[in-house]
């Protein structure tokens, strides 16, 4: 199985008229060959999975995942019915929707997945998977926009997104069906009459293409709130496409973009754009905003009574209960501790130093300050194995040796020796192995990797670690 | 023919609990009941108008809505299965149900008359929506009466609450001159809830009473202000109020049923009867109706 990524993303319009009306306006004609251009190109990536996040598909009860193999039904638009109907029959990747919806309550999200008969998909994600998949081969996922959630909430359900699609090995495509300027025309209009509702609404068009096609993602999503402010009706309470497809791809402001139409429909900014992973070199980013990997938001109204015991609520539920007492790091002559590192669960320190030699605990990947594990702990507080993610834990527990050796004054490089501890050696070899060539494997350390039984902690993976601090 | 007449005015509000809760055969989710208050509120609106002859229902329902122009359903009949998009797991409704296409087309025409950007919908594949399913459902179980179904502009997210009750309000003119040029004999509904704060979670039985109230007390305390006005004939002081009510509230009033209704009532200043009221997943709900037949008996 080759490592899951996001192989591409695309931003395309939700309005049915590219797909029912393209001969009616020029501009409508523009975007259906930017639609089929797209299609195009998601065909030679060799794409085994679409995920599109709708925002024409509001919920309420946190998220809602289609998780229908095959919906089929009519579409009829609320507003457009005079423009014709589009039958739909989709192909939905059940087995992922039903991994995403657990992936998101994993990170504390409220999250279901939806498979009724005659389930009415939004118009948005009907036009995106009939232009954008016409033969259905790829399978698809769609995931509504919660009418109450904000930034925090909509990172961590694209973090979680990741998180199964790197378990799964998917080569996947992101889709955020969205208007840019959302205001459209109060009365009705000659198709030849369309254009963007006001020239404001057309500069901060411009200005959002102008970011995107220079691949600043991030930018775009540090940019939502004043743009839901300047050019959105209030449909809901936030522009929350863009934090989606930025935490989708990582937060990052280097993608090579290309906006392949830009057009009005009936006055809303309608636009397909390209956003390829390829490094554009460009990497100036302003990072303004947390970096959330699990949502501790309390909107549990129905349960407010019982929710409220002493347990802190920056340590995920599930993994306070399920583990040792946590302690303080000892502190004895060399001694080398940190608040970067996670506590120790017994009476030692995190290094110890004797002449340039530093030695270290065991590291784990639990992170400091909310003892979480990225990745997701292997088993839940009844011992019932979980699904996990060995590259994320890895990942992890490097970033943590990098910590306690920093601390300590030193650098990465000067690790002479290495024994990692696997608790699943045949399922968690080969990620491990490759995140090891990434990292440690550039520096040169000896390595051991030994199976073990069990760690004190759901963890998968752990390292003892030399250090020779040769200044 | 002979004027044209509104017999009654209804508050009738849409969640599907209560269509859930009934287990009628056209919905396939089983119930273990829930939400008496409400559907016994129902019950009384029923009982209370069951002598009182009528030729149609018409219907504002906020979960058609339109963006450009208020639309009328504009075809005579209607079937399919309604799935609520919010709450799948509590309403999947098999309908079946008639059209007064010509008072929908006379009042669309009054409307346009008016100034009033409008369009019928005459798309077969079109699919009713749920408010309009659920309270033509709760008022009138057997669907032996024709309806006219209007969409809900969204003016109130385009510009603002003022704007939307503009609307609204000469919306509302035009209906009750349409419904008199008719020669019919009507009852008005708004389907909507009045505050609108929802829970975000869902009990593992949804219909867990146990687990039910008001959101917050605000909202509490905003339901029981506009439920006494119209209880004691005060309607002109909600439609002063609607702007702080329908923002503070985050009430259903914005797709602007509420206000529709009372000025197609002219703003009634007689009292209302209170049929019920109880709330859903944290929404408040009331089910009013306003005895126009009795009032405005001179008036024929
Ligand atoms: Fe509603």
């Amino acid at each position: 199985m080759s490592e899951g990524n996001i192989v591409a993303s695309f931003v395309v319009p939700v309005h049915p008229h590219p797909v029912l009306a393209p001969d009616q306006n020029p501009g409508w004609k523009k975007l259906r060959e930017a639609f089929d251009q797209a299609a195009e190109t998601i065909r030679g990536l060799d794409v085994d999975l679409m995920i599109i996040y709708s925002t024409t598909w509001p919920s309420i009860i946190g998220h809602q995942i289609q998780s229908d193999p095959n919906p089929e039904w009519v579409m009829v638009d609320h507003d457009f019915h005079d423009l014709g109907s589009i039958s739909y029959s989709f192909n939905i990747d059940q087995d992922f929707a039903h991994a995403w919806d657990s992936a998101n309550k994993k990170r504390g999200l409220q999250s279901r997945c939806v498979n009724y008969k005659g389930f009415p998909i939004d118009v948005g994600s009907v036009v995106a998977l009939t232009l954008l998949n016409p033969d259905n081969k790829i399978p698809a996922v769609i995931v509504s926009s919660n009418v109450y959630a904000n930034r925090s909430e909509t990172t961590v359900m694209a973090k979680a997104c990741l998180d199964v699609v790197k378990a799964q090995g998917k080569r996947a495509v992101a889709i955020t069906a969205m208007s840019l300027s959302n205001r459209m025309f109060t009365d009705f209009i000659e198709p030849s009459e369309d254009k963007i509702h006001s020239l404001k609404d057309h500069e901060w068009n411009q200005k959002i293409l102008e970011f995107l096609s220079q691949g600043r993602l991030e930018d775009v999503g540090q940019l939502s709130r004043t743009i839901q402010q300047q050019i959105r009706v209030q449909k809901v309470v936030a522009f929350k496409p863009m934090w989606w497809l930025s935490a989708m791809n990582g937060n990052r402001n280097d993608l090579t973009g290309d906006v392949m139409a830009y057009e009005a429909i009936h006055g809303a900014g309608g636009a397909v754009i390209h956003l390829d992973p390829t490094p554009s070199g460009a990497a100036d980013k302003e990072y303004d905003e947390e970096d959330v990997e699990y949502f501790h938001g309390e909107r549990g109204v129905l349960d407010a009574v019982e929710d409220a015991t002493e347990i802190d609520p920056k340590v995920p539920k599930e993994q306070q209960e399920n583990g040792p007492e946590l302690w303080e790091p000892t502190q004895t002559a060399g001694s080398v501790n940190t608040d970067a590192a996670p506590k120790p669960v017994g009476a030692y320190p995190h290094a110890r130093r004797v002449g340039d030699m530093l030695y270290l605990s065991g590291v784990g990947p639990r992170q400091p300050g909310t003892n979480s594990i990225p990745g997701g702990p292997i088993h839940d507080e009844n011992d019932e194995p979980l699904d996990y993610d060995i590259r994320a834990q890895t990942h992890a527990v490097v970033e943590n040796v990098r910590r306690v050796v920093e601390e300590a004054g030193g650098t990465m490089d000067q690790i002479v020796d290495v024994t990692t501890f696997l608790v699943d050696m045949k399922r968690d070899f080969a990620g491990y192995n490759e995140v090891w060539a990434e990292t440690l494997g550039k520096v040169g350390p000896t390595r051991t990797t030994l199976a073990i039984d069990a760690l004190p902690t759901p963890i998968a993976v752990e390292m003892k670690v030399i250090v020779h601090l040769n200044n | 023919m002979g004027k044209g007449k509104i017999v009654a005015g209804c508050l009738a509000p849409h969640p599907p609990h209560l269509v859930y809760a009934e287990n009628p055969p056209q919905n396939e989710p089983v119930a273990e009941g829930g939400w008496e208050q409400l559907r016994w509120g129902y019950d009384r609106l029923r009982a209370s108008l069951q002598d009182i002859e009528y030729d149609a229902i018409v219907v504002l329902s906020p979960h058609w809505q339109t963006y450009i122009g208020t639309h009328f359903l504009g075809l005579p009949h209607f079937k399919g299965l309604s799935v609520d998009p919010v709450f799948p797991n509590l309403f999947r409704y098999n309908y079946d149900l008639n059209i007064d296409v010509d008072l929908a087309k006379a009042i669309h025409d009054e409307a346009d008359a008016a100034g009033l950007g409008v369009k019928m919908m005459t798309n077969p594949d079109f699919r009713v929506d749920y408010g309009t399913i659920v309270t033509g459902h709760m008022f009138n179980p057997s669907w032996d009466k024709p309806l006219v179904v209007i969409s809900s502009n969204r003016s109130r997210q385009y510009y603002s609450v003022e704007v939307m009750q503009d609307m609204m309000i000469e919306l509302g003119k035009v209906t009750r001159r349409a419904i008199e040029a008719s020669g019919k004999r009507v009852v008005v509904i708004a389907s909507n809830s009045l505050s609108h704060r929802h829970f975000t979670t869902e009990s593992e039985v949804p219909e867990d009473m146990s687990k039910e109230h008001i959101t917050s007390h605000a909202m509490h305390l905003w339901d029981m202000r506009i439920i006494d006005y119209m209880v004691k004939g005060e309607t002109q002081r909600i439609l002063d109020e609607m702007p702080e009510f329908t923002e503070q509230a985050i009430a259903e009033s914005d797709g602007g049923a509420f206000s529709w209704l009372l000025s197609t009532l002219d703003v009634p200043d007689y009292p209302a009867i209170l049929h019920g009221y109880g709330t859903i997943i944290g929404t408040g709900n009331a089910i009013v109706e306003w005895p126009c037949h009795k009032y405005e008996e001179a008036e024929v």
